[in-house]
């Protein structure tokens, strides 16, 4: 695509560069597979892209930022993005496509959150990304990131992580 | 808008930066692989709601200071954080029943603040609530496993309760700025909260085989100002980038 001047460029547009983005910690999915990016707005000659963080203290938030703003700017579009909170981002905000991505990447995505993981003792069923079995058990609550737990198969004996809903 | 919702967003910050830095202390420190992973995560989940909450305040700032400005560049007396969040980590079943006691009021709190007037408010607590559910079994699963465990364990966490309880009648004192929010709709009672904590916590500690304590006195004073020794040493260290290198950013 090529772009030659900011003011050409319309909304779609700069949906369509920057929406190939991919996470930073989960390079399989992009940044709209995750359901992050809020909007895109152009207003009086500024244009204005809205993002929302996943988790609280998502290191990747600034790297994503840093990222959309470079990817602009080498397309030649100054932009001002603009972190939104509300509505909050929950896991149910990551598309199909991005749920199957995780899942052929090793990840077993995040289920439906029933809420149900307030229970002590309890874990979140999950299903092992390579063999599909749900005979699985937990070996810790966190993982390389927040948002991951730390899973064994006691099918195919595959430690893998699970997307934890929230 | 108004200082009283200035001061009182930034009380709440100041107990997630706090507390936020004490569990950053556990990382290489923690007594497994797994608990190096997860403590971290758990302070960060923390700093990530500072983040927000300092952007929030500083917007309200009559005196224009930054997000960074506010979390780094204050002294210790300007501090506003409850005494709980300061107290040090100590052992690993200390640290946990401080996590206990912080995120069961937490998840209230935010659960209180969902509807709050302040849109940013009801935004941040939206995504805490959630995410605060997992400190809460974390640190939940951990008080029962070394209440109802070894004798040793047992011991440390009797001790845990005897030196940490006193500290957490604070967490439910509403001060000036705290109750003319309550008034505006902003941020709700946290003396509403106590008797549902209490509950809460006895019937935990009861799976964990652990007395619920009578305490005669309570520690106050985070909300004035008025530290204890450990908040000293803790702003030193937290601070000493900014101190050294003022305005530095990643």
């Amino acid at each position: 695509m090529v772009i030659n001047s900011k003011v050409s460029t319309s909304q779609s547009e700069i949906w369509n560069l920057i929406s190939s983005i991919p996470d930073p910690e989960i390079p399989c999915i992009t940044i709209s597979d995750l359901g992050i990016i809020r909007g895109v707005k152009s207003t009086n000659n500024e244009i204005v892209v809205q993002l929302t963080p996943t988790y609280s203290g998502c290191p990747a938030v600034s790297a994503i930022e840093i990222a959309v703003r470079k990817k602009l700017q080498e397309n030649g579009i100054n932009a001002k993005i603009e972190r939104v909170l509300s509505p909050p981002w929950t896991t149910d905000w990551i598309s199909k496509d991005g749920k199957d991505k995780l899942k052929a990447y090793g990840i077993a995505p995040p289920r439906r959150n029933t809420n149900k993981n307030k229970q002590f003792f309890s874990s979140e069923t999950a299903e092992c990304p390579k063999c599909s079995s749900t005979d699985t058990h937990m070996i810790s609550n966190f993982g390389s990131t927040a948002c991951k737990a730390q899973y064994s198969c006691n099918s195919c004996l595959e430690p893998f992580e699970l997307f934890k809903c929230i | 808008m108004s200082d009283h919702l200035f001061s009182s967003i930034l009380e709440l910050a100041d107990d997630h930066l706090i507390l936020g830095h004490r569990l950053s202390e556990w990382c290489g420190h923690a007594p497994t692989l797994e608990e190096d992973l997860s403590l971290p995560n758990l302070g960060l989940d923390l700093l990530g709601v500072a983040t927000s909450l300092y952007s929030f305040a500083s917007k309200l700032d009559s005196k224009c200071r930054s997000d960074d400005q506010l979390a780094f560049g204050r002294l210790e007396r300007e501090y506003k954080s409850c005494l709980l969040m300061e107290k040090p980590n100590e052992h690993f079943g200390y640290t946990m029943l401080k996590q206990l006691y912080f995120s069961t009021f937490m998840e209230m709190f935010w659960e209180n603040s969902l509807h709050s007037k302040y849109e940013d408010i009801a935004a941040v607590a939206s995504k805490s609530v959630k995410e605060i559910a997992y400190h809460i079994r974390h640190s939940g699963e951990w008080v029962i496993r070394l209440g109802d465990g070894t004798k040793e364990s047992r011991n440390k966490m009797l001790e845990a309760i005897y030196e940490l309880h006193p500290y957490t009648d604070e967490l439910f004192h509403m001060s000036k700025c705290s109750k003319q929010c309550l008034r505006d709709g902003y941020l709700p009672d946290r003396s509403k909260l106590r008797s549902s904590w209490i509950t809460r916590i006895e019937s935990i500690f009861e799976e964990a085989t652990l007395p619920f304590p009578t305490i005669s006195y309570f520690h106050a004073g985070g909300r004035d100002g008025i530290h204890t020794e450990s908040m000293g040493h803790l702003i030193s260290e937290m601070q000493y980038l900014q101190r050294a290198y003022p305005g530095q950013k990643w």
